[in-house]
């Protein structure tokens, strides 16, 4: 018995996907690259795979992280080259190590996430950020399967800059080099794009990108002519300095003592 | 002329509508292919929801026929919910193919596969939305050729105002066969246009052309006869049926989308056709003889198949999965073969009289164990001799009774209402036998949680079937036996709390029955229809009667008919029906013969296994029953791999 952590992006048109749309697609995944999955017992045995808070429908991302657990011992780099293989354009696997220990959720507190705006000019961004952070609280309303829920989104923000265009190096341009999706993942140049990234805590409930949204059409009126593309771009523990820590660095580490 | 994505434009749109993901494609197994390589091209379309078009065997069949050739390509499009069809009409967004989002209007051809008539209002909606004019007459050379598909096309005449043409039977090698007619009309630059790729189409005489039939009627409004109005044109158009399956072994790399269908998991057809003679399966007599797949396929296509997907559960799929000649030896072989490796094997149509729960442990051994289904039909006796379906119902409760002895708790029972020559009585008869289950399943269980669900549904005269002429039970005599039945069930709490029922009210049945055996005249109630809103009629929470009730009454009164007229009027044995000049291959006096069989409760037995008795579709079709069993083997017996159905050397270290 054997497990192991794997970082995947989810890209392009496949972030339509849901939560259980990933979950079926890799389990699948899995089994057509010949993993020697370790299965549950009982009358409907199923793969073990274990899932952390996945990103939500319609939002991209570069840092989702599950751990799987297999029955014999399997090699990190031709399993991620494996797998990588057999899924679909848009879920890539970007890293695979052996588990040392410890849990996923236990490394996960914040989310890094990268909002596009298209239409929306970076000055009128820059002031509904501004009016946002020096806020107190900020309630926003949403739409659950139980009716309408208040939310206080301010909080859960640890930080929020906003962007004219993305550093070369990192963000979207790396994103569309990399992508097995890449087709589906350009971006429209022709118009203004003002792009938030944000550092938002994992609370509960959970403050999702459309809530920062909409926090920033209640304290400035902003509402985007069209709907906001946005990709969670890391996920970890927050360090004194309110950065992300890489929540396979200890994974890592092990491998190499 | 290349062809753009309507990508751009449509992605914009996907985060205001219910499940996005089923407008993006990429599915594993898609092709997208150069638009400018492709000498033609095929949309392909199933008239429902993604979810239910996208598993599909006829579609994903076509799709990889047409695909596997050079210069050919072929790409998929699906009903579009309300919600996007609105947004798309506001920002003029054409309908579109999930594989490259090419609009629909840019292709050759577009197919379309009917499985039931209750799509045809989606068909409108896309023709609409793709900006192709809704009647065939409107089009010309600029417009793709409609051609309809699918069980439905064996009585087209409804939708024929809407399709350029129909096709009935097997698909394989009629497309084939459109295609070398099309791209050659188009290599030598479209000589006489529209019409003459049509005429060559309907020439070859195993494609419908409606446009080319007048239709006559007498005054009492039935048809007095159907004859071509142009040369070239045959009388009768006969299906198509694809003798050698092994020969075409498709799907061999299955679509599996991302978003979750009805059917999660990998189907193989183990044979088609089916003579048991059920006289109300319009399936069973379309698809005459039986054909199998040998034993040896099905091993490589599973296989293959597993390989290609990553299910979890491999369907042996026909219209009675346990009348394979081989199937102990199928079901034994492929579960030696998947042993340790989770992956589940079913069959969906099993016969109680050909079940037995050795199959049943095969089935479960390495994965999931599923329900027990079984179809008796009918609940009396005598309504089972009348429809044909001969299994007892000491059958029933001797498989039953094995299977809650072997562990199994629950079993479903598929049954009909609405049947000729029905009472009331014979459909309480359901009640005693699912009390009988219950009865039989405590005592060799020796527990209390045994299950019983019943699921009924509303019966359908069907064309190319003995019951052709029957007449349709009305509504509210279906609603009435079902309200009696759950009385019944409920009788005895003892019992009737481990049962469960399951139906539908009779109304869309009676819909369903005045498209099943419409003629052209029904085409201006199905458009009014969609005109005043109707779209995915099989979906309850989308389907009106009212709408169709108030259409049919519209348009068919001044034509001297009415919707009473179409489906509770039983026809008589030399009425000319709508469907008589397209050749399913029986022969209408053995079926008129069969129908009075019907009515004198007779019994027709299966020709597999006792001699032919003349339904006429060997003789006119130029075809033969094809079983085994071949003697052979699957190979290997050794099981295949550790917790995938996939060996990967490089994995471990």
């Amino acid at each position: 018995m054997q497990k192991l952590r794997l970082r995947y992006a989810k890209r392009g048109r496949l972030r339509f996907t849901s939560h259980r749309d990933i979950a079926r697609t890799f389990e699948r995944a899995l089994r057509r690259a010949g993993v020697p999955m370790a299965y549950s017992q009982g009358f409907s045995p199923h793969p073990k795979v274990s899932w952390v808070g996945a990103a939500p429908t319609g939002v991209a991302s570069e840092a989702e992280y599950v751990e799987v657990q297999v029955v014999e011992q399997v090699d990190p780099d031709a399993l991620r080259t494996a797998l990588d293989a057999v899924l679909p354009p848009g879920l890539d696997v970007i890293e695979v190590v052996r588990a040392a220990g410890g849990t996923l959720p236990e490394r996960i507190e914040a989310s890094a996430w990268q909002v596009e705006l298209p239409g929306v000019s970076p000055e009128r961004l820059i002031e509904a950020v501004t009016a946002f952070l020096a806020a107190e609280s900020v309630e926003v309303e949403r739409l659950t399967k139980d009716g309408k829920k208040v939310i206080d989104v301010r909080p859960a923000v640890v930080s929020a800059e906003v962007r004219s265009d993305v550093p070369t190096g990192s963000g979207s341009t790396q994103i569309q080099m990399h992508s097995s999706d890449a087709g589906h993942d350009a971006r429209d140049l022709s118009h203004p794009c003002g792009i938030l990234v944000t550092v938002v805590r994992q609370t509960t409930p959970t403050v999702r990108p459309d809530d920062v949204l909409s926090a920033l059409r209640v304290v400035a009126d902003l509402v985007p002519p069209v709907p906001a593309k946005a990709t969670r771009m890391a996920q970890g523990r927050l360090d004194d300095e309110g950065r992300l820590v890489d929540p396979l660095a200890l994974d890592r580490a092990a491998e190499e003592v | 002329m290349s062809v753009e994505s309507v990508f751009p434009a449509l992605e914009p749109l996907l985060p205001r509508v219910s499940k996005p993901v089923q407008y993006v494609g990429g599915e594993l197994n898609a092709t997208v292919k150069d638009w400018d390589a492709a000498a033609v091209r095929w949309a392909l379309m199933y008239p429902d929801a993604y979810e239910v078009g996208l598993p599909n065997q006829g579609v994903m069949i076509l799709y990889e026929v047409l695909n596997e050739q050079p210069d050919v390509l072929a790409e998929r499009t699906y009903a579009v919910w309300p919600d996007l069809e609105r947004l798309m009409r506001e920002h003029d967004v054409p309908q579109f193919t999930v594989d490259a989002h090419r609009p629909v209007k840019a292709f050759d051809l577009l197919g379309v596969s009917f499985a039931t008539e209750l799509g045809y209002t989606n068909l409108l909606t896309a023709l609409d939305l793709a900006g192709i004019p809704l009647h065939a007459a409107d089009r010309t050379e600029d417009h793709p050729i409609v051609v309809a598909g699918g069980h439905a096309a064996f009585n087209p005449e409804p939708i024929s105002p809407f399709v350029d043409a129909a096709v009935l039977g097997d698909g394989e090698e009629a497309v084939l066969e459109i295609t070398d007619l099309v791209r050659a009309w188009k290599a030598e630059g479209r000589p006489g246009g529209r019409d003459e790729i049509l005429t060559r189409l309907a020439e070859t005489g195993g494609v419908y052309v409606p446009r080319f039939y007048d239709v006559e009627y007498l005054p009492d409004g039935r048809i007095q006869r159907v004859v071509p109005n142009r040369e070239r044109v045959p009388y009768r158009v006969f299906k198509r049926t694809t003798m050698d399956l092994d020969a075409w072994p498709y799907p061999k790399q299955p679509l599996v989308p991302l978003a979750e269908s009805v059917h999660e998991r990998m189907s193989v057809e183990i044979f088609r056709g089916c003579t048991r003679g059920c006289r109300f399966c319009q399936a069973g007599m379309i698809t005459r003889p039986v054909r199998e797949r040998s034993i040896e396929g099905i091993g490589a296509m599973v296989q293959r198949g597993l390989e290609a997907t990553g299910f979890e559960e491999v369907g042996l799929l026909s219209l009675s999965s346990a009348d394979h000649s081989e199937i102990a030896e199928i079901t034994k072989g492929l579960a030696d073969r998947y042993e340790g490796t989770n992956t589940s094997l079913s069959l969906p149509s099993t016969r109680v009289d050909a079940f037995n729960i050795d199959l049943a442990n095969e089935l479960s051994r390495n994965g999931r164990r599923s329900g027990l289904t079984f179809a008796p039909e009918g609940g009396s006796e005598r309504i089972r001799r009348v429809i044909n379906k001969m299994v007892s119902e000491e059958d029933l409760i001797r498989t039953v009774s094995a299977a809650f002895a072997a562990g199994w708790r629950q079993v479903k029972l598929y049954f009909m209402c609405g049947l000729p020559t029905e009472t009331d009585d014979d459909v309480l008869q359901i009640a005693e036998m699912a009390k009988n289950v219950i009865r039989a399943g405590r005592e060799v269980s020796g527990r209390k949680d045994i299950r019983c669900t019943i699921s009924i549904g509303g019966f359908v005269p069907k064309p190319h079937t003995p019951f052709q002429w029957a007449a349709q039970c009305d509504p509210v005599t279906v609603d009435s036996r079902l309200r009696k039945l759950r009385e019944a069930v409920n009788s005895d709490r003892a019992l009737g709390r481990n049962i469960g029922m399951r139906y539908h009210d009779g109304q869309p049945s009676l819909i369903e029955g005045l498209l099943s055996r419409g003629d052209r005249r029904i085409g201006r109630v199905i458009e009014r229809v969609w005109r005043e809103g109707g779209r995915f009629d099989g979906w309850s929470e989308h389907f009106s009667y009212e709408r169709w009730v108030s259409a049919a009454e519209a348009e068919l009164t001044p034509l001297g008919v009415d919707l009473a007229w179409f489906t509770t009027r039983e026809r008589e044995e030399l009425e000319v029906l709508p469907w008589d000049h397209l050749d399913s291959g029986l022969d209408k006096e053995w079926l008129w013969a069969d129908w009075q069989d019907a009515l004198d409760e007779r019994e027709q037995d299966d020709c597999r296994w006792t001699p032919c008795f003349d339904c006429g579709v060997c003789p006119a079709m130029g075809t033969d029953i094809e079983v085994g069993p071949t003697g052979r083997t699957l190979l290997p017996i050794s099981p295949v791999g550790k917790g995938s159905p996939v060996h990967n050397p490089s994995l471990t270290t």
